[in-house]
């Protein structure tokens, strides 16, 4: 009886995601015909790079001030419920973006400002057991979210989620809106296993249903407008099948949001090292690990393999580990691994971040 | 623990101000959690939750539990006028047919008939029966609704109102101006609301009210995705302010259509949004909008994007004129443009059928039955779904079983092809008729031969003539004499001045004969005149191979402009008729925005005789 009045309401799968493949590999400004071909709608509006004025006049509310701090990010994804876009708001006036750290990242993303405006982002910091990445584009005079010192919410505190969840939002369309409040504050941890996630500290549980595709990397405020978490990525109970709605409080993510900022870290590749010469550098075989074959443009550093009583298999490396960092740098793929090798010396030491599973693990790995 | 049990959600536009007032009462925590009645609340909590319940309270008895006899299933609507004019939503009535029964919070059941569909909108207009006095909803101006808003939605989620009280859900809209695709080219939810406030299955087609207790919108869709047919916090409702705008064209009891430009657009990264493509036998071509024209305005809303143009467009019907902003060539042009229809007539109605997993309501079979005899019209023919997997199927057909409509409730349906309910139609036919006499009187004879006569804004003599097989003008060395529709129809594709007498007889068979006899005619809803409100009703009558408009004002019934298509590719001839009192003192015949022939009446010679 249930499925049936459930279908009387008549619904759509939604629609096609805005994938980056398409924004990227249409030449800005091409003449896309719109109303013969209305899904391109959106596409337009990604494409250009232009800061439009809105046709509505301004709203004096606080949900409008906190919409022009959020953003739209644009990458990889886009196939089997794995969308190509998520949330993130800006936590300086100089374009730094905080967002959370997925596979919607592994392209350099693109970045859509609430006025419409278009950025090539760049990812400075990844912190993987917080799930946190942090973009930065090219813009001065941002409005802004500080970050705030302490966690000031606490339970029964009304919010704000504001995100771009099911990509509603396009070009210059402000992201939505949703209210609720926190309904507890817990760890995640006590639960390991049953949600599948790296991070594994305190958690926002928020009744409303925010954390929706695309939401992840959206902001949460509390009734003053101030930050008190970013939304975290789905997650679903394997027990019981029900989705957690959960932000990631604001000060489990500060420390790391405000040393990329303030330039103390980043996990850009320092190109700045020399390349030594291939005998006196490190590389996979003097760690003693291979990888899965670099088949792609850009193939992640999976393990295939690793060399018995090597200082990869000293460490515990192990098979389908996935390199995050190295020594700090990001490894975005393999490339990027074989190039930071070449630039340590192999008499010395180099730590990894690895992910297994869902679970983040650092290792040092010793010649 | 009770900043819950405080929690106010308030009828205020700021969420700070809310929000603030949801802080303040925590003081008062740990008292009220151990004394809940020996606290006085907080007088600004109090006022208000207040205002929120009287909100509800306004809100509710417009609210209606649409059901589908039989078990069919069901949705909401909500009443927006006292005669029972309901909204709902086109997907809600598609399997119900042209009769459905309706509940109110009041606790009584009202039989209802389907008045007219949108399909490209989404739209359906039903009315429920039995009274004149019914409760309806206040309509707001949803373009003044922003994200962070109040609101509410009403109505009959999971169909749980077997008692007819409605379930309340509240919550902030969550944006405005949203677009939604169409599924092919139906159901577009273009320019509509986002709501955080539940909506579910069976909330289809009934209202969103702001925190007034003013009706919004219509709420029909949600973005669901991959967690199951419940609220996940995103539903979609289509604004009031579309609704206004299809009104008249819903009460016709026609299948109504959307407008294109006739043009394509694209967002230009320079700023703005410019003509990617044009069609040549667009009225827009028609006013100078060529490739590359840059559109500033529609509908007297600046546009910027693409994405503006086509969540506009899809909130206007077919045929609607609307005044357009654009520049070209570097001049800026502001002129009333003339919309296409996104379908063919028999196009939408195809469509319309397969569109939706529920059968459509109108068959394709002209009625057997005589539509007074009160047999069941409004069968669902059997087997006809497309998708035999959805269970809310089984049980549409098994309620086929000859349902008998209410004698009352049959004599309201009328079907015919391309209308969702003839009836409502031909009540309108009568309505324009009445209004097209009134400056006239009864008499038949006076229309058998019209003889005019008056001066030209240059100060020529000018007479017309127009009498059946006999059409004659004269103006200065100007003299034109027809005596078939043949030569009318090329009079006004070459926009002559005699373009006048088509629509002067045209106006003169219509008083003689009346709308049965004209040819086909049918009320057409309400249109801008020139790209200008009031709205004006509309009816379109067939005079030989042209298409003849009236277009009278809403409240006086005054007939303000006749206007006669002949080709679609060439502007049509408007006669544009100024009164003083009962007496029509001056005419203007006009091509596009051109007027050609200004001429005011000095002699109307109504002949008695037929001869």
């Amino acid at each position: 009886m249930i499925r049936q009045l459930l279908d009387l309401y008549w619904i759509r799968p939604a629609l096609a995601p805005v994938s980056c493949r398409q924004t990227r590999l249409t030449p800005r400004g091409s003449n896309l015909k719109l109303n013969v071909c209305k899904p391109l709608a959106c596409v337009l509006t990604l494409l250009t790079g232009i800061s439009f004025s809105h046709a509505q006049p301004p709203v004096d509310s606080d949900s409008r001030a906190i919409q022009t701090k959020v953003v739209k990010i644009y990458g990889a994804g886009g196939m089997k419920q794995l969308e190509a876009y998520q949330s993130g708001f800006l936590v300086s006036p100089e374009g730094h973006v905080a967002t959370v750290w997925s596979y919607v990242l592994d392209v350099e993303p693109i970045v859509v400002l609430d006025d419409g405006r278009r950025f090539e982002a760049k990812i400075i910091g990844i912190q993987p057991a917080l799930e946190l990445a942090v973009l930065k584009i090219d813009a001065s005079d941002l409005p802004y979210l500080e970050v705030p010192k302490n966690l000031t919410a606490s339970w029964g505190d009304p919010v704000l989620a504001v995100s771009n969840l099911f990509g509603i939002a396009a070009g210059d369309e402000p992201a939505s809106v949703m209210q609720g409040m926190i309904a507890g504050i817990s760890n995640l941890d006590a639960r390991r296993g049953t949600f599948k996630t790296a991070y594994n500290g305190r958690v926002l549980l928020l009744d409303l249903i925010a954390n929706n595709p695309g939401a992840a990397g959206g902001a949460v405020v509390d009734a003053t407008g101030q930050l008190v978490g970013m939304l975290g990525k789905e997650l679903r109970d394997s027990g019981t099948g029900v989705w957690l709605n959960y932000a990631l409080p604001i000060d489990a993510l500060r420390v790391a949001i405000g040393d990329v900022i303030a330039g103390r870290t980043t996990t850009v590749p320092k190109e700045s090292n020399p390349i030594l010469k291939r005998d006196q550098s490190h590389n996979l075989t003097t760690l003693g690990m291979v990888l899965v074959p670099n088949v792609l443009e850009s193939t992640p550093a999976f393990v295939d393999a690793v060399m018995k009583d090597s200082p990869a298999s000293k460490a515990g490396l192990q098979e389908d580990d996935l390199i995050l960092l190295l020594d700090g740098q990001r490894i975005a793929d393999q490339q990027v691994l074989t190039d930071l090798l070449r630039r340590v010396d192999r008499r010395d030491a180099i730590s990894i971040t690895v992910q297994r599973g869902s679970e983040i693990l650092p290792l040092r790995l010793r010649p | 623990m009770t900043a819950k049990y405080w929690f106010p959600i308030a009828a205020r536009r700021s969420l700070l101000a809310l929000w603030l007032l949801a802080v303040l009462p925590s003081g008062l925590v740990s008292v009220s959690a151990a004394e809940p009645t020996g606290v006085e609340p907080d007088p600004i909590v109090q006022a208000a939750e207040t205002r929120r319940i009287e909100a509800i309270n306004r809100a509710m008895p417009s609210a209606v539990s649409v059901f589908i006899p039989g078990g069919g299933g069901g949705g909401s609507g909500v009443l927006i006028s006292p005669e029972g004019y309901a909204l709902t939503n086109f997907h809600v009535t598609s399997p119900a047919g042209t009769f459905m029964r309706c509940g109110l919070s009041d606790g009584r059941v009202y039989d209802a008939v389907l008045v007219g569909l949108d399909p490209v909108g989404d739209l359906a207009m039903i009315k429920l029966l039995g009274r004149d006095d019914f409760p309806y909803a206040e309509l707001a101006d949803s373009r003044k609704a922003r994200a962070g808003d109040w609101c509410m939605v009403i109505g009959n989620p999971f169909l749980l109102a077997t008692n007819l009280q409605p379930t309340v859900t509240w919550g902030i809209l969550s944006g405005v101006g949203r677009y939604q695709y169409p599924a092919g080219t139906l159901l577009e939810y273009a320019d509509c609301l986002q709501t955080d406030a539940s909506v579910n299955p069976g909330n289809s087609g009934g209202p969103i009210y702001n925190d007034e207790g003013k009706l919004l919108g219509v709420v029909g869709r949600c973005s669901f995705e991959k967690r199951g047919r419940v609220n996940v916090g995103v539903g979609y409702a289509i604004s009031i302010n579309q609704a206004k705008n299809f009104l008249g064209y819903l009460r016709s009891g026609r299948v109504v259509d959307h407008a294109t430009l006739g043009a394509t657009v694209s967002t230009d990264p320079d700023g703005g949004v410019v003509v990617s493509n044009i069609l040549e036998s667009s009225d827009a071509y028609r006013r100078g909008m060529r490739y590359n024209s840059e559109i500033l305005e529609i509908d007297g809303r600046p546009v910027s994007t693409a994405n503006e143009v086509q969540n506009i467009m899809g909130t206007l019907p077919a045929d609607w004129r609307v005044n357009v902003a654009f520049r070209e060539d570097g001049k800026t042009v502001r002129a009333p443009v003339r919309l296409m229809s996104v379908h063919r007539q028999d196009e939408l109605i195809e469509k319309m059928g397969s569109a939706l997993p529920p059968p459509p309501p109108v068959p394709d079979e002209p009625p057997k039955d005589d539509p007074k005899d009160d047999k069941a019209p409004a069968d669902i023919p059997e087997g006809k779904a497309p998708n035999g997997d959805l269970p809310g199927q089984e049980t549409a057909a098994k309620s086929k079983k000859k349902r008998s409509i209410p004698e009352a409730a049959s004599k309201l349906i009328e079907e015919r092809r391309g209308f969702a309910n003839y009836h409502f139609n031909r009540l309108e036919q009568q309505r324009f008729l009445t209004q097209l006499l009134k400056p006239f009187g009864d008499e038949k004879s006076q229309f058998n031969r019209w003889q005019l006569s008056g001066k030209t804004a240059t100060g020529e003599d000018c007479t017309l003539l127009v009498r059946d097989d006999e059409f004659a003008m004269e103006v200065g060395q100007f003299v034109f004499e027809a005596t078939n529709k043949n030569e009318l129809f090329e009079a006004i594709d070459r926009n002559l001045i005699a373009g006048v007498l088509p629509a002067l007889d045209a106006w003169r068979t219509m008083l003689r004969v009346g709308p049965k006899s004209f040819g086909e005619t049918y009320y057409k809803g309400t249109i801008p005149l020139a790209g200008e409100r009031p709205l004006r009703d509309c009816t379109v009558g067939i005079y030989g191979e042209m298409e003849v408009r009236w277009l009278m004002h809403p409240e006086t019934g005054v007939l303000e402009c006749i206007e006669v298509m002949a080709d679609s590719d060439t502007d049509p001839a408007e006669l544009w008729v100024t009164w003083n009192g009962d007496q029509v003192s001056s005419l203007e015949l006009r091509y596009g925005t051109e007027p050609v022939l200004q001429l005011s009446v000095q002699q109307w010679n109504r002949g008695g005789a037929a001869e």
